[in-house]
């Protein structure tokens, strides 16, 4: 399996990066860790005639903080984010969810930024990027823009990324201090993506839930919010009831579509199942 | 398309080719570079057969294109043998511990147990599972490759190796 010809680029910086998408127009496509495009390539469901190729781009590396948030350059791998002690401390929950991506070769080369803009349904990071309120900044010909996760995904594979656009960061509040989360994902097999998987993360005061968001994986053409899941459980204790009320209302906003992981019905169910674990598992690590 | 030139560091030695910008790295190693040593499996990034290490990491060689390898290290399965030509702990304990059946597998497996050795030598049994969990072995199971790491640790840590009780 042998891609079709294209023509390689490897800019040094992301205005030359910039430059190159707008210049070669829409055939022309970002090439980040790979792991997507270029196995699209070799079955030629993607035949890009220009590879921009990211990884020449120092400016695209690294972790840093600013303020209260976490800033993670797009070319930073799942590799390096399971190295960091930052996100190790302030993020678990992404730690936690980068573990489960595929396996350990694919998360040498996998980068954050190509997990989230690619746009793929079955991506672990967008689902778990809305639930901790994170923020893309996309750079184009015109200048810088910050768009919310929340805003980002409308639909398979379509963005809000506009041609000769490329997404360079991506900005994370840093949960509050004792926060609870999981990230529960059911898979077939290792390096899987996933049937469900649902991201919580919780505060709890005197025993009852202070704060909560739920974000879905791979349920519905985009990753979701789960709004109304996550009031039903505040200044709850997370009583059998309220834990039963919660996952029906994530599994009402559900649309996964039927494949080899498993028909409708079956991945909503299993969808709420993973609602209610990741709500007890974020639960009993709250502080 | 116009061929590009690369250079890059293989098994200790320079070596260049002329490539285009499709050829995936595991085929100019194997084709340019006549080291069919790195095996194509499934071709679509599942397997690991393909495995080398490039620059500190393990990566799947068929989903990296030769053009983005170039000024890289690689390790490829032939690199692996001890300076006097005597086999390295790894290949030593797949052989010890018969850490194969039909062998297909065995170069991926041998390089991804190289790099989890490196940065974690002594790792429990569940690590070396998640360790090579993406290398699949199609003939009969993982017990043997998972002894045959453990015998490698044990060597490269300088201490006796003992199987654990079935």
């Amino acid at each position: 399996m042998i891609p079709g010809s294209f023509s390689y680029h490897r800019p040094a910086s992301v205005a030359d990066a910039v430059k190159l998408l707008s210049d070669l127009g829409e055939d022309a496509r970002p090439l980040a860790g790979g792991h997507s495009l270029v196995p699209m390539m070799k079955l030629r469901l993607a035949s890009p005639t220009h590879l921009i190729d990211l990884h020449g781009i120092a400016a695209l590396k690294g972790i840093s903080r600013s303020g209260n948030n976490l800033v993670i350059g797009a070319m930073t791998t799942q590799h390096e984010l399971l190295a960091s002690e930052d996100v190790a401390k302030a993020m678990p929950i992404l730690h936690e969810a980068a573990l489960l991506i595929a396996d350990p070769q694919v998360r040498y080369r996998g980068t954050i930024g190509g997990n989230v803009a690619n746009g793929d349904p079955g991506n672990d990071m967008p689902a778990l990027m809305m639930t901790l309120g994170a923020t893309y900044r996309l750079e184009g010909a015109g200048g810088g823009r910050d768009v919310a996760a929340a805003d980002f995904y409308q639909g398979a594979y379509f963005t809000a990324l506009e041609p000769g656009e490329i997404l360079t960061s991506v900005s994370v509040p840093v949960p509050a201090a004792g926060h609870g989360y999981a990230y529960e994902k059911l898979k077939r097999k290792v390096g899987d993506y996933a049937t469900a998987a649902a991201a919580v993360v919780l505060t709890m005061s005197g025993g009852k839930v202070a704060t909560c968001t739920i974000g879905l994986t791979n349920v519905h053409e985009t990753p979701l919010l789960a709004a109304d899941a996550a009031k039903a459980v505040i200044g709850t204790s997370l009583d059998a009831a309220t834990l039963k009320k919660a996952a029906a209302a994530a599994e009402a906003i559900m649309a996964p579509a039927a494949d080899a992981r498993g028909p409708v019905e079956y991945r909503k169910h299993v969808g709420g199942i993973m609602v209610t674990r990741a709500l007890q598992r974020a639960a009993s690590r709250a502080k | 398309m116009a061929k590009t030139h690369v250079t890059m560091k293989v098994n200790g030695a320079e070596v260049e080719g002329l490539v285009e910008p499709r050829t995936l790295l595991v085929h100019f190693i194997r084709e340019n570079l006549g080291m069919t040593g790195t095996h194509i499996g499934c071709e679509t990034t599942h397997c690991g057969a393909c495995t080398v290490d490039i620059d500190g990491m393990s990566v799947k060689s068929c989903t990296m294109f030769a053009v983005q390898a170039d000024g890289s290290d690689i390790t490829t399965v032939e690199g692996m043998a001890n300076a006097d030509g005597t086999l390295s702990a790894l290949q030593e304990g797949f052989r010890m511990m018969h850490g194969l059946q039909c062998g297909f597998c065995t170069p991926g497996m041998i390089m991804r147990a190289h790099r989890l050795l490196k940065e974690n030598p002594s790792p429990s049994e569940q690590e070396i599972r998640m360790g090579i969990s993406g290398n699949i072995c199609r003939c009969t199971g993982y017990q043997n490759i998972v002894k045959a790491i453990q015998y490698a640790s044990a060597k490269i840590n300088g201490v006796e190796f003992r199987e654990a009780a079935e």
